[in-house]
This record gives structure tokens, C-alpha cells and sequence, in this order.
């Protein structure tokens, strides 16, 4: 118990020199720049507070549940018993993974569905269009783009190609689209990216690249195991401006097409 | 009295956490089929982070959510030209400082690559390599903000930041070493998380309804791809600096 108090004790003390630089700007701007008083001084010390205890429990858990359980994930769906080959067999081919891009697709796609923020932006989306795009046809674009991204990129982890590559290669679909894509939802589109890797998802997702990069023969976390990320934060844009620029074609032919 | 909103928001958190949860039990149940070790320690770790993400979201809500709202469209209305840029520097930089997301997989991105004799294989050098990486992380997002607010004032069209974000990536990326490519390329993603976009994005709009000739609604958005960008630009410099 003792152990644990003290534990908690660092944890909290390297918390708020995390935290310190924001709550500097904002107070120091506030008395220095703006001039004027904390609008509400309890308040918002309480609020510091509660971020404070938030973020130790938080990292905490993460330890204890998030990150085990993606790199549990990674190793069960990748043993050899469960893949029904030949332990000593080196040369597994990628075919056999298939359980595994499943299950990264699975998890992109219910993440992606049923984050709000991604919810807020839909619904955005919505209103600049002018009805166009439907915030429920662009949410499911977005989960099944950070699904397959999630899928393609442990594709990549288990062959071993260059992440540059496919990110690059990403790159400039999204240039394509953007040259055609109706201007008005670009900025959206681009931003919709962050948007999905949430506070949960990293960790997790994380784990997972890293777990398969050290279970799968031949790779190895330090050059294998990072990049999903990557590919859950390019493949949203594609998916807004493709689900755009379908949207727009669509309105236009029902328009043309009308007597 | 807060009572009623504290349990609300316990219950979104555990709401964030549901689809994680099912896919793997549905995949624990129907197709992996074996025993989990130490599901107490699970269930703990799971109920942690209930809580922490619940208190965290909760206190961003009292404290930093509204005076960095209230505070970003003060600048963006009048305020100096400096202040402001100061201003969105310092904001983009602490944000992303306190972000647990970048906290915690910069931890284990050093522990990677300890194990892989990247650096020494002590706490200390642990520690020096995630904090350089999270400062590292820090400054390009606080520099992308700056540069994104200048583009909203300008009126340059938001693909030329990013257009130019892609070059550099792909020019660089060749002569990066190997094993900092990876977690560059994550380090933006993972870097725009719960504390930077919210804030960032209340930036963009506010500055984007202050300035005559703007749309908040086209010209807000694209602070964030900038701040997804920048960090793996960055990072990819630092590890070709150590």
C-alpha cells in the first residue's frame, strides 16, 4: 500500500509538469495579455485538479488493460496453433494473417462509428453542403475508410513493406481528390484525419501494431511495429472527399436528369 | 449538485470504451476461444480508465475548454498580430505537452527502442528519449497552429500548407534513419487528440468569424491537418539529430 502511495505520488507530481505549460498560457495570457481576472478562480483550479487525476488514472489503466490487451490480440490471433501451420516452419505466408486484418478492420470501423467528435463534424459537414452530404452516409465512409486503412496497415506490418511507401502513395490520392473534390468541404476533409484517432484508439491500436510486429517471424517492432496511426489518420480524408465528390455527382445527375 | 453531470460523463466514457470492448470479446468468444491471463487486472486497468478519462473530460470542461474558447476568439477578434501568433504558439505547445495519448506511446516508443539498442537500455535514457520526442512533437504543433492561423489571415487556400507539408515529408523520409519513420509517421495522429483539437479548432472558427470575408464554416477547419503534419516533419529531424 505503501509502495502504491508513493507510486501514485511521482505519478501525480510528473502529471503537473505535464500539464503546467497549457494552464501557464491560459492563466498567464488571461492576467498578462487580456488583463482581466479569472473569471472563475474555484472553478477552474478544481477543473486543473480533476484533469490532474484524470490523467493518472488514466495512464494507469492503460497499463493494466489497453495496451495488454492489444498486443494479447496481436499475439493469439498470430501463434501457430491458431494460424494451423507448422511451428518451425519460417516462411508463413501472408494469406494466413486473414483473422488478423479482420480484426484490426473491425476494430477501426466500430471506433471510427461511434466517436463523437466524428459525429460533430458529420453533422458540419451536413450544413456546409447544404444537404448534399448526409452526416450518416459520411460517418460510414469514415469507418470503413479507418477500417480498411487499419486492415491495409497490418497488411504492411506482416510483409514487411515500407510504410512511406503507402502513405505517400496516400498523399497523393489525396491531392488527386482534392483538385476535384467540391472546395467547400477540403478544410473539413483534412481535418476529419485527427479526428479519429481518439484517446482510446491510440493506445490500443498502438499495441496491436506493436504486439504483431514482435509476434510475426521476421519483423521487428523497432522497424515494423509504429505506422497504424498513420494510416487511421490518412485514411478519413480520402474517405470525406471520395463520399464527397460521389455525393456531388449524385445531386447533379438526379438534377440533370430531372425534366 | 454535479452529482447528475459527473455520472453522465461517467457513462460517456464507458461509452467510448464499448466498441473496443465488444470486437474483442466477440473475437475473445467466437474465434480466438482461449482463456484471458489476468482478466482482474483487466477489469481494473478497464475501470482506470473509465474513471480517468471521465475526470479528465470533466475537468477540461471547468477549466481549460472555456477560458481557451473565450480566450482564443479575444485574440482573434482584436489583439495584435503578435499576441495572437504568441498566443496560438503557447496553446499548441501545451496542448500537446499534456496530451495522455502522446505521453503514453512515447513511453513505449522508448522502451522500443531501448530493447532494440537504439539508446542506452537505463530508466534515464528512457526518459531523455520520450521527453525529447514529446517536446519535439510540442514545438512542430505549436509552430503549425502559428502557421495556420497566418494562412486564415491571409486567405491562402488550405492545400498549399498541406501540399507543401507532403513534399517535405516525402523528400525527407529517404534520408531519415529507419527506425524513426514509423513513429514519426504516428506522432501527428497520436499527437491530435482530446486537448489540441478541441482547442485548436475553437481557434480556427473563432478566428475565421472575426475576419471580414471569411467563412468560419470553410475557412475554420485545416488548423488540424497542419498540426497532424508538422509533428512528423519534425520528428523525423530529431532522429536525424541523435
Amino acid at each position: 500500500m505503501i509502495g502504491w502511495s508513493i507510486h501514485f505520488a511521482m505519478k501525480l507530481l510528473e502529471t503537473c509538469r505535464d500539464i503546467l505549460p497549457i494552464a501557464a498560457t491560459i492563466i498567464g495570457f488571461q492576467l498578462l495579455v487580456i488583463r482581466k481576472p479569472l473569471p472563475h478562480p474555484r472553478k477552474t483550479i478544481i477543473g486543473f485538479f480533476y484533469v490532474l487525476l484524470g490523467i493518472v488514472f488514466f495512464l494507469e489503466g492503460l497499463d493494466l488493460a489497453l495496451f495488454p490487451l492489444g498486443s494479447l490480440m496481436a499475439s493469439q490471433l498470430t501463434t501457430p496453433e491458431f494460424l494451423g501451420v507448422n511451428p518451425l516452419d519460417q516462411a508463413v505466408f501472408w494469406q494466413s494473417y486473414s483473422w488478423v486484418y479482420i480484426f484490426a478492420a473491425s476494430i477501426g470501423f466500430a471506433t471510427a462509428l461511434a466517436e463523437p467528435s466524428l459525429l460533430a463534424v458529420a453533422l458540419k459537414a451536413e450544413q456546409i453542403s447544404g444537404g448534399t452530404i448526409r452526416a450518416w452516409g459520411l460517418r460510414i465512409s469514415v469507418a470503413i475508410g479507418v477500417g480498411f486503412g487499419l486492415a491495409l496497415g497490418t497488411f504492411r506490418i506482416v510483409t514487411g513493406s515500407e510504410l512511406y511507401l503507402y502513405i505517400i502513395g496516400g498523399y497523393i490520392i489525396v491531392m488527386i481528390q482534392t483538385r476535384f473534390a467540391p472546395k467547400l468541404i477540403i478544410g473539413l476533409a483534412y481535418d476529419s484525419g485527427g479526428v479519429t484517432t481518439s484517446m482510446v484508439t491510440v493506445p490500443l491500436v498502438t499495441a496491436l501494431g506493436l504486439g504483431l510486429a514482435s509476434a510475426v517471424p521476421g519483423r521487428n517492432p523497432l522497424l515494423d511495429g509504429f505506422g497504424l496511426i498513420a494510416f487511421a489518420s490518412l485514411f478519413p480524408t480520402i474517405a470525406v472527399l471520395g463520399y464527397a465528390q460521389i455525393a456531388q455527382w449524385l445531386s447533379k445527375s438526379s438534377l440533370s436528369s430531372k425534366p | 449538485m454535479f452529482n447528475n453531470p459527473f455520472i453522465k460523463q461517467l457513462f460517456g466514457s464507458f461509452l467510448d470504451l464499448v466498441p473496443i470492448l465488444a470486437v474483442v470479446l466477440v473475437f475473445q468468444v467466437l474465434i480466438i476461444r482461449q482463456p484471458i491471463p489476468d482478466v482482474g487486472s483487466v477489469i481494473v486497468g478497464t475501470l482506470f480508465v473509465i474513471l480517468g478519462l471521465t475526470l479528465f473530460v470533466h475537468g477540461l470542461e471547468q477549466s481549460l475548454f472555456p477560458i481557451g474558447e473565450s480566450m482564443a476568439y479575444a485574440f482573434a477578434r482584436k489583439g495584435s498580430l503578435f499576441w495572437l501568433l504568441t498566443f496560438a504558439f503557447c496553446l499548441g505547445f501545451g496542448a500537446a505537452i499534456a496530451e495522455p495519448a502522446l505521453i503514453a506511446v512515447a513511453e513505449k516508443a522508448a522502451t522500443i527502442a531501448s530493447n532494440g539498442k537504439l539508446i542506452a537500455q537505463t530508466d534515464a535514457a528512457k526518459a531523455g528519449y520520450a521527453l525529447g520526442l514529446r517536446v519535439t512533437v510540442a514545438l512542430s504543433i505549436g509552430l503549425a497552429i502559428l502557421v495556420g492561423v497566418l494562412r486564415i489571415i491571409r486567405g491562402w487556400p488550405v492545400y498549399y500548407p498541406v501540399l507543401f507539408a507532403y513534399v517535405c515529408i516525402a523528400v525527407m523520409t529517404p534520408f531519415a534513419p529507419v527506425e524513426i519513420i514509423g513513429i514519426a509517421y504516428d506522432s501527428g495522429g497520436i499527437a491530435t487528440s482530446s486537448i489540441t483539437v478541441p482547442l485548436v479548432t475553437a481557434l480556427g472558427v473563432g478566428l475565421a468569424t472575426s475576419i471580414k470575408g471569411r467563412n468560419p464554416m470553410t475557412d475554420g477547419f485545416g488548423l488540424v491537418v497542419f498540426a497532424a503534419l508538422m509533428p512528423t516533419i519534425f520528428v523525423m529531424a530529431y532522429g536525424m539529430a541523435i
